[in-house]
C-alpha cells in the first residue's frame, strides 16, 4: 500500500526527471524535466531505476549546453515548455560545449525572436518610423534610417502597404519589437522592400523550417519547374513570384499543400506539372 | 586660509575616511548572511531556431529570375558552411611596365601643350606615333660679320 501510494505520488508530482539522451526524437510534454548527461553520473542508479545510456562515458568536461526553443532552465535541469519532439545537435568544429537541445514543435502564431528574418507589411508611417505588421502581438517599428544608403535627406521610398524583408534587433516580451533592413556592416544583404507583384501567403512555422532545411527536396524540385523567386519569412509568411499569374498560383498551392503530402504524392504532382 | 574653500582638501578627506573605516562600532550595519557563491551556470537559454538548425538564407531565386538574389544565395549559404568562396578578384591594377610606357609618351603630349608656338614645330612623331620632344637648341646672339 505504501509502495503503491509512493509510486502514484511520484508520477503525479512529476518528479521523475529523465535523461535527455534517452528522450531524443521522442515526444515530450510540457512540465517534464530532463537531465543532462553530466547529471546522470551524479544521480546514478538511484533515480527511479532508470539506467541512462552512456554514449560518451569519457567526457567529464562540462561544456555549455544551449537550451533552445521549447526548453527552459530550472536549476540544473531542462524543463520542457512546448510539446513536440526533442532534438539535439552536437557542436560542430572545435567549439566546446554540450551542444544544443530543443523541442521541434508546430505552431501558427509567431513570437518575435531577435535575429530572425521576417516579412512584414507596412501599416503606418508616423514621423521617423514605420509601423510594420509581422504577425506578432504588436507591430514592429522600423526606422527610416535603417535602410542601406539612407540619410536624413535621402529617405527610402517606402509606402504604406509595401512588403519589407528585415530582421529583428530588439525582440523580447517586455518591449515593442524593432526591426532593421541592414546587417551589422551596414549593407542591405537582400533585405529591404520586396518588389512589385508576386503573392504573399501564410503557412505554419514548422513548414518554413522544413523548407529552409539544407537538404530540402521540395525546393530543389520546385526550382526545376520554371523561373521563380521566393522569399521566406520566419513568421510564417512566404512571398512568391513567377512570370505569369498562373505559375505564381500553382507555386503557392504547391507550397501550402506540401506540408500534408507524402513524398510520393508530391512526386506525382510534380511529374504532372512538368508535362 | 579657509576663505573661499567649498570643501575639504583631498588629503584631509582621505584621512577622515580612513579613520571612519577603522572605527567599526556596533552602530555599523552589516548583512548576516552566509557567503553566496555564484553558481556557474552551464545552460544558456536561446529562443532562436537559427542556432539549432542550419537554415538556408530566406531569399531564393531559381533559373535566373532575379540574378542579384542568386548571387546573394551563393554568398550567404557559403557563409553558413564556412567555406571560403574565392572572390573573383578582377585585376584592376595596371602592371608597372605598362605604366612606364604610358608615361614615356605622356611627357611628350603634355609637354607639347605647354610649349610656345615656335617650339611646337620641334616636336617630332616617332614611328609608333609617340611624340618625342627633340632637344631644343638655344639661340645665342650672333655677332654680325
Amino acid at each position: 500500500m505504501a509502495e503503491a501510494g509512493g509510486i502514484t505520488t511520484e508520477s503525479v508530482a512529476g518528479d521523475r526527471a529523465r535523461a535527455a539522451r534517452t528522450m531524443l526524437d521522442q515526444v515530450v510534454l510540457p512540465g517534464e524535466e530532463l537531465l543532462l548527461p553530466e547529471q546522470e553520473d551524479a544521480e546514478g542508479p538511484g533515480g527511479a531505476g532508470e539506467r541512462p545510456l552512456r554514449l560518451n562515458a569519457g567526457t567529464r568536461s562540462r561544456g555549455r549546453v544551449v537550451c533552445g526553443p521549447g526548453l527552459r532552465r530550472s536549476g540544473d535541469r531542462l524543463l520542457v515548455t512546448k510539446c513536440g519532439r526533442l532534438r539535439h545537435k552536437e557542436p560542430g568544429g572545435g567549439s566546446s560545449g554540450g551542444g544544443v537541445y530543443w523541442v521541434d514543435s508546430q505552431q501558427k502564431r509567431y513570437v518575435p525572436v531577435k535575429g530572425d528574418h521576417v516579412i512584414g507589411i507596412v501599416t503606418a508611417k508616423s514621423g521617423d518610423i514605420f509601423k510594420v505588421d509581422v504577425g506578432g502581438s504588436e507591430p514592429a517599428s522600423l526606422s527610416y534610417l535603417a535602410f542601406e544608403g539612407a540619410t536624413k535627406r535621402n529617405r527610402p521610398n517606402v509606402q504604406v502597404g509595401d512588403l519589407i524583408y528585415g530582421q529583428f534587433v530588439v525582440a523580447n516580451k517586455d518591449m515593442e519589437p524593432e526591426m532593421v533592413c541592414i546587417d551589422s556592416c551596414g549593407r542591405a544583404s537582400g533585405m529591404g522592400v520586396i518588389g512589385q507583384d508576386g503573392l504573399l501567403f501564410k503557412v505554419t512555422l514548422g513548414l518554413i523550417r522544413k523548407l529552409l532545411a539544407p537538404d530540402c527536396e521540395i525546393l530543389q524540385e520546385v526550382g526545376k519547374l520554371y523561373p521563380l523567386e521566393i522569399v521566406f519569412g520566419m513568421n510564417g509568411r512566404i512571398w512568391v513570384k513567377a512570370k505569369t499569374i498562373q505559375q505564381t498560383l500553382i507555386l503557392a498551392n504547391i507550397l501550402e499543400a506540401c506540408e500534408h503530402m507524402t513524398a510520393d504524392q508530391r512526386k506525382q504532382i510534380f511529374s504532372r506539372l512538368a508535362e | 586660509i579657509k576663505f573661499m574653500q567649498r570643501g575639504l582638501d583631498l588629503e584631509t578627506k582621505k584621512q577622515l575616511e580612513e579613520e571612519e573605516k577603522k572605527i567599526i562600532s556596533e552602530e555599523h550595519w552589516y548583512l548576516d548572511l552566509p557567503e553566496l557563491k555564484e553558481k556557474e551556470c552551464f545552460i544558456i537559454e536561446e529562443q532562436s531556431f537559427s542556432l539549432c538548425e542550419d537554415l538556408l538564407y530566406g531569399r531564393m531565386s531559381f533559373r535566373g529570375f532575379n540574378p542579384e538574389v542568386e548571387k546573394l544565395m551563393l554568398q550567404m549559404n557559403a557563409k553558413n558552411k564556412v567555406e571560403e568562396v574565392e572572390d573573383e578578384a578582377v585585376e584592376l591594377d595596371v602592371s608597372d611596365e605598362e605604366m612606364a610606357r604610358r608615361y614615356e609618351t605622356l611627357v611628350g603630349t603634355i609637354g607639347k601643350k605647354f610649349a610656345k608656338k615656335r617650339d611646337r614645330a620641334s616636336y617630332e612623331e616617332d614611328e609608333n606615333g609617340h611624340i618625342k620632344p627633340t632637344v631644343k637648341v638655344k639661340k645665342m646672339f650672333l655677332k654680325p660679320q
